[in-house]
């Protein structure tokens, strides 16, 4: 038997590091993405790594990173696989920077850690500003010298588009296409990892991500089979500059360091910020959350943004009225620099305005999609997981596995600060290791794939690109997706209601409907964009329904996912020990026993099945409601 | 803000091999458009101003944010990364060409992969055992010596140095500034000066450091302001060394 190979598809901080732990253990890789994999979503990340090297003098202990981690994600993580991430974030560190990550140093020479969101601790290593960008580029490097060696394929400006899956169901290779000559050609592989990213376009161009993060790739595995979990979970950030072609990120220190959110008082006040006198503006997070004001949460900033202007009606900016002002010009100019130079140079950038004599606009903004593809994991006796268990991030469908955005695991570890670019990492490195044993305990006599069915498959997707080609309807699939993300930001966004969510998947279906019958408007087929981007499309709309169709039927409030008619206030003025306090927890309890768990949407031709999956809660256990008072 | 119409001068292409021409178009759009925006907003309807409706237009953008340093092109001349380009800063109309110096694929979009070849070529990484958890640290790096590595481990290879040098291209074999500049990155690094031997053999050879015309275009047009003619300079005292050690010393 030959040794068996493997295909990783994506290039960013997941995808890398699985290529890097698969060829450290001798078998072959092909490695699939849209673009040189430099260019990977995953080099937009600015704050940096969390890991407990605890040497600031805090005593910070891992146990505490992994509670921080748990909670979160309002439990919703299974918890061995946190823990495993948190004691081996140390080692992941050190190893990045064996690479020759650049990161940020102490006088002494040794990794500096600063202080991040929703922790108390100095736990984040740095690279500046940069830091996503930073660890990718350690990973790239590593990963190039790897393909000098001869041991990594890179197919670079190819795109996946199907799986090969055996007459067992086993994963056995894929279908893609080079994005220059549009040839679509059979891949096989004795294992495949995913690792694509998110799906931050959904909502675009309200969305932070990047152009590539359609969730295109996730939505073809969950088409074939694949179960999507938790897809209704999506991080909105509170404040992102706008722009035409996407938002971008204003860091949250920019009110940390005093910035003041406000609007006109009058709805549709189109005098210049400057001159309306302070009577007339409306501090609405001052007034909505006097003890926190400005730097009240993410989530309660995002959402006192969306009443503000989608219900009261009070936004400001040219459409829709739905931007509201970030305020750092009453601040001293010199402070402002120094501490926040890096936000300044960006919005100076890509704005072409001076936030220091002119407020900026900003709104929340589609961040991080915390769902993705279902993937197991196998408990150890320690209570972390069971390290090189073929299971680790396995998907339902054996041979595949996923890894980074595109997976559902460390549910919360993103809406930590400094979090993501951990689990991105540390998941690469352990679906690596996974699909080693995968490949270890194959049967020596397995048979090759049955020659028919990549034939079909490669003529079934030659089919869509030529009907997609053919097809003169009225809609481009650049207005659909922008009907599509439209729909999504308003009806399944910030703040959901059961009724808008009902219509949204009218709408969705109406959209899948319009997209098949869209013209491309394009009569090349060589590097025909177009034609990418249709398919793409039909693949977010089928992701939109899924995260629309989870949020409709979780009748509750939980982390990113809030709707208001089901939200259990803390009763005011109570607490333990008063019977509405008492009341309250019994409310909570009896919430959490039916909606703490996993959503698992399975693909049906009547759209996608829901189902639900018991949260392993082994290591710390909800026993006490938030209470931030 | 009011919308205005922008005028674009767009060089296409169809094919590698197929003749470039020229296409005009104005769009409607605000003073806050970048580039890419207005590239966004053309592909929903490509007409141009004679009315003629064309193919969208070819381009490769990722991030738009200025890091992953796809969406480089030419503009009005000069090469930049076009999502950070601002309407309300360019004169019009605005001349859009792919960046030179690289094969076109189409319209606005060409193939770095020399870049990458670079890379490989100075073996532009640090070499380790494996990335499994060794249980130890790395060498420390003073605070100084991260500062001035830090510049450099910001290149997002996006071309625009490349693009702007006049020795660089499909006329010669020379490196250009991006992979030179993570030469002297990987050297100066306490693991990676293990193999600045090897490195520097690299760009003592045809296509290497020699050849750099010192114009000093690169480092005017680098948009994250990397200081590569800096970089050239201190490789060409460490190839100096290197060619007296090669002469006289033990390696």
């Amino acid at each position: 038997m030959s040794t068996p190979n493997v295909i990783v598809i994506g290039g960013g901080l997941g995808g890398l590091w699985a290529t890097l732990r698969i060829a450290d253990a001798g078998f072959p890789i092909t490695l699939f993405s849209l673009f040189e994999v430099k260019r990977s979503h995953s080099v937009c990340a600015q704050g940096g790594i969390n890991a407990v090297l605890d040497t600031k003098g805090q005593h910070d202990s891992i146990r505490q990173h992994i509670i921080d981690t748990i909670k979160g994600g309002e439990y919703l993580a299974n918890q061995p696989p946190v823990k495993a991430m948190c004691e081996d974030a140390p080692g992941l560190i050190h190893t990045f920077e064996r690479m020759g990550v650049t990161f940020s140093r102490t006088p002494e020479g040794l990794l500096d850690q600063r202080l991040f969101g929703g922790v108390k601790n100095k736990r984040t290593c740095f690279a500046g500003a940069s830091t996503g960008q930073q660890l990718l580029y350690g990973v790239d490097q590593q990963v190039r010298r790897l393909e000098s060696e001869g041991k990594v394929v890179k197919h670079e400006w190819w795109e996946f588009l199907s799986l090969l899956l055996d007459a067992d169901g086993v994963c056995r290779g894929i279908v893609a296409m080079d994005l220059n000559s549009l040839e679509v050609r059979a891949f096989t592989a004795d294992a495949v990892v995913v690792a694509s990213g998110g799906m931050g376009q959904l909502y675009a161009p309200k969305s932070t991500t990047s152009t590539n993060s359609t969730g295109a790739a996730a939505s073809r595995c969950y088409r074939q089979g694949a179960w999507m979990a938790n897809a209704e979970f999506f991080q909105f950030h509170p404040t992102a500059m706008m722009g035409h072609d996407k938002n971008r990120l204003m860091s949250e220190a920019a009110r940390g360091e005093g910035g003041r959110i406000w609007v006109p008082k009058t709805p549709g006040d189109r005098r210049p910020p400057k001159t309306i006198p302070e009577a007339e503006r409306f501090y609405f997070l001052e007034e909505f959350f006097p003890a926190y004001g400005n730097t009240v949460a993410r989530d309660e900033a995002a959402r006192a943004i969306w009443t503000v202007t989608r219900q009261m009606g009070l936004g400001i900016g040219g459409d829709g009225g739905d931007r509201v002002y970030l305020d750092l010009t009453h601040l001293d100019a010199a402070f402002i620099g120094a501490r926040l130079g890096a936000i300044l140079e960006i919005y100076r950038k890509f704005a072409g305005v001076d936030p220091m004599t002119e407020p900026m606009e900003i709104f929340p903004a589609a961040h991080y999609g915390m769902g993705g593809l279902w993937v197991d994991f196998e408990r150890s006796a320690d209570g972390g997981i069971q390290p090189d268990s073929p299971r680790n991030h396995a998907t339902n469908i054996p041979g595949l596995y996923a890894c980074g955005e595109c997976d559902y695991a460390y549910h919360g570890a993103n809406r930590l600060g400094a979090n993501s670019l951990l689990s991105a990492s540390y998941s690469g490195r352990v679906a690596g290791e996974s699909v080693v044993s995968y490949l270890k305990g194959l049967a020596v006599d397995r048979g090759g794939l049955a020659p028919a069915i990549p034939q079909a498959e490669v003529a079934c997707q030659q089919g869509i690109n030529a009907e997609l080609m053919r097809a003169e309807g009225a809609d481009t699939p650049y207005l659909i997706q922008k009907e599509l993300g439209a729909l999504m930001t308003t009806k399944v966004g910030v703040v959901r209601s059961n009724p808008e969510l009902t219509s949204a998947l009218g709408e969705i279906q109406v959209l899948q409907e319009r997209l098949g019958n869209a013209r491309l408007g394009e009569s090349s087929t060589w590097a025909n964009q177009s034609l990418a981007f249709a398919r793409q499309l039909g693949d977010m709309i089928e992701l939109a329904a899924v995260v629309a169709q989870g949020a409709l039927a979780r009748d509750e409030c939980r982390g990113a996912h809030y709707k208001p008619a089901f939200h259990i206030p803390i009763p005011e003025g109570t607490f333990a020990g008063d019977p509405e306090f008492e009341a309250y927890r019994d409310r909570w309890h009896a919430n959490n026993a039916q909606w703490l768990k996993t959503t698992i949407a399975e693909h049906t031709r009547d759209g996608p099945k829901l189902s639900y999956q018991e949260v392993d809660l082994s290591v710390y256990a909800p026993t006490e409601p938030r209470d931030y008072r | 803000m009011t919308e205005q119409p922008i005028h674009l001068r767009i060089r296409r292409q169809d094919r590698p091999d197929s003749a470039p021409y020229w296409q005009e178009f104005t769009i409607p759009g605000h003073p806050d458009h970048n580039i890419v925006s207005l590239l966004m907003a053309l592909r929903e309807n490509p007409v141009t101003v004679s009315g003629e409706r064309v193919d969208p237009i070819v381009w490769e953008h990722n991030c738009m944010e200025e890091v992953c340093g796809s969406c480089a092109m030419l503009i009005n001349g000069v090469p930049r990364p076009s999502c950070s380009a601002l309407v309300a800063e360019l004169d019009q109309p605005i001349r859009l060409e792919p960046l030179p110096k690289f094969p076109v694929v189409r319209d606005l979009l060409v193939d770095r992969r020399r870049i990458d070849q670079g890379l490989k070529q100075v073996k532009a990484w640090i070499r380790i055992d494996g990335v499994w958890d060794t249980h130890e640290g790395a060498p420390r790096i003073g605070p100084d010596a991260w500062a001035a590595d830090y510049l450099y481990s910001r290149c997002m290879s996006c071309g625009c140095c490349m693009a702007a040098c006049p020795q660089f291209g499909p006329h010669s074999a020379f490196l250009g500034p991006a992979p030179l500049a993570q030469a002297r990155l990987m050297n100066a690094h306490p693991t990676g000066r293990y193999d600045k031997t090897e490195r520097l053999h690299a760009i003592m050879a045809d296509g290497g450091l020699s050849d750099c015309g010192n114009a000093q275009n690169c480092v005017r047009v680098c948009p994250k302001e990397i200081p590569l003619t800096t970089a050239i300079g201190e490789l060409g005292r460490q190839t100096t060394v290197q060619l007296l050690k090669d002469l006289f010393g033990p390696r």
